[in-house]
């Protein structure tokens, strides 16, 4: 399977709210919020990190995971979080459209 | 309860101020007959401060950020000051008559990811919207503007606010808001000036009129529903409080003074002098608006529609009591269902004359 590179969009807006996230696209409005585990996923978006090297940093080493199942609900994230235009994903590293974005609180 | 209820209800727990109105400045290129605005400048927050306010916003937790004004477009730095609510991944809604807005605006609106749009049209006839605005072309410039940011993929709203010189123009406005398609949204409530000048309320519609807005499906949807006389209150009404406004809401004004609402005048705090934390957190004004529960409402706790009114805090605050009824939401609470509410029947009593026949019993 070839490496997936993730960058969030700019076109999102987002707040820690009692250690979640909340995240809503500007595109459609569509409003997420991502536990603990996605959150590390979301913060590591950079753009140029693998997402198989982000899965590893920051879910496995973090939590109480196996591999396996942190990789393939991974990529479900993922996926479904790019169906909304929140994180763009690429076969290549991407220029990160949202270094600069802080997200504070 | 939907994700968004979810996250609102944990913000209140957790003491974050979800959303804050901000207005960056009175002054406007409209006149409108109802505004409650001064448009002067009387020493408006700098770029650099709006931009530390924003800063402060963002780090209190402030998720939904509302750019108002006045015409926000008035101020030359409006597009650095939202570059820099974007970078802070604000979601921002903005708030403008739209009459300076043309391609360009509305294309750096959308590379700038604002939310959605707003832009107040009161008639779809030029005469009487401009009559309002006192504007002339303002309709047909405003009407531009929501092409150029339809065009550009924005999401608009077209709010409609009613008075008596538009009340029979709602129809038109919601047909203009469907060939544009835009959201359409309806307030029939005109507010005292800021100053606590009462004289635009003579423009607030009569009862009639209220009445047949909420009677006509085509504003309110399920009629029969949204005219249902209000269920018995239970107890988690009676502890319930009535609105966001310094619960996981504040308002800001052009010159950093704090308030709980944009409707809800009462002076908390400035970003100038203190941090809106410090203010937030431990304003006196601001705690004793966040104490006030249903049951400690003195007419209002006795009133068949405690439950489902939609009674404002700062519209009351406006009348005088905080805690005490507001005129214009008992109007509505009544033309909506019918049933008299506690306030107006409290104020029938006390107006009534006395019986024509009296007896009174002497003692021997």
């Amino acid at each position: 399977m070839s490496e997936r590179y993730i960058a969030r969009s700019t076109a999102i807006a987002a707040r820690l709210l009692g250690g979640e996230m909340m995240v809503m696209s500007a595109v459609d409005s569509t409003f997420f919020t991502l536990n603990e585990v996605a959150t590390a996923i979301w913060r590591a978006a950079d753009g140029y990190t693998p997402l198989s090297e982000i899965v590893a940093r920051s879910v496995c080493s973090e939590f109480d995971v196996e591999p396996e199942v942190a990789r393939r609900d991974a990529e479900q994230f993922v996926d479904e979080l790019s169906r909304h235009g929140i994180l763009l994903v690429s076969d290549h590293p991407l220029n990160n459209p949202s270094s600069g974005l802080v997200e504070s609180a | 309860m939907s994700l968004m209820q979810e996250m609102n209800e944990r913000a209140a727990e957790l003491g974050v101020p979800m959303g804050v109105h901000l207005d960056i400045t009175y002054r406007c290129n409209e006149r409108c007959v109802h505004c409650y605005l001064d448009h002067d400048d009387h020493g408006e927050m700098t770029t650099a401060e709006i931009k530390d306010v924003l800063d402060q916003l963002a780090e209190a937790g402030t998720f939904f950020l509302t750019l108002s004004g006045g015409e926000v477009l008035m101020r030359r730095d409006f597009f650095e000051i939202l570059e820099h609510a974007r970078r802070l991944l604000f979601n921002v809604r903005v708030k403008t008559n739209g009459v300076m807005i043309r391609t360009q605006e509305a294309q750096r609106l959308r590379e700038l990811g604002v939310e959605q749009i707003q832009i107040s049209i009161y008639s779809h006839r030029p005469e009487v919207h401009d009559a309002i605005t006192k504007l002339p072309g303002s309709l047909k410039r405003s009407v531009a503007a929501i092409r150029f940011l339809k065009s550009q993929g924005l999401k608009v709203t077209i709010a409609n606010v009613l008075m008596t010189a538009n009340m029979r123009d709602h129809a038109g406005v919601q047909a203009l808001a469907r060939e544009l398609g835009v959201t359409y949204t309806l307030d029939p409530t005109i507010t005292p000036k800021m100053d606590g000048d009462t004289s635009v309320l003579r423009l607030r519609i009569p009862g009639s009129e209220l009445n047949a807005v909420f009677h006509n499906k085509d504003l309110v949807g399920n009629v029969e529903e949204f005219c249902a006389p209000p269920p018995p209150p239970g107890e988690d009404v009676m502890e319930g409080y009535p609105c966001s406004a310094g619960h996981t809401a504040a308002y800001i004004t052009p010159y950093g003074d704090v308030f709980p609402c944009v409707q809800f005048p009462l002076p908390s705090g400035n970003v100038r002098r203190q941090k809106f934390m410090d203010i937030w957190r431990d304003s006196p004004e601001l705690n004793e608006v966040r104490s006030i529960r249903a049951k400690d409402l003195p007419v209002c706790s006795t009133c068949r529609h405690v439950g489902t009114c939609t009674r404002c805090p700062g519209l009351a605050y406006m009348e005088g009591n905080m805690r005490g009824p507001s005129t214009a939401d008992c109007e509505t609470s009544f033309h909506r269902t019918g049933i008299l509410t506690a306030n107006m029947l409290r104020k029938a009593r006390s107006n009534a004359p006395g019986p024509l026949v009296q007896i009174r019993l002497l003692a021997v």
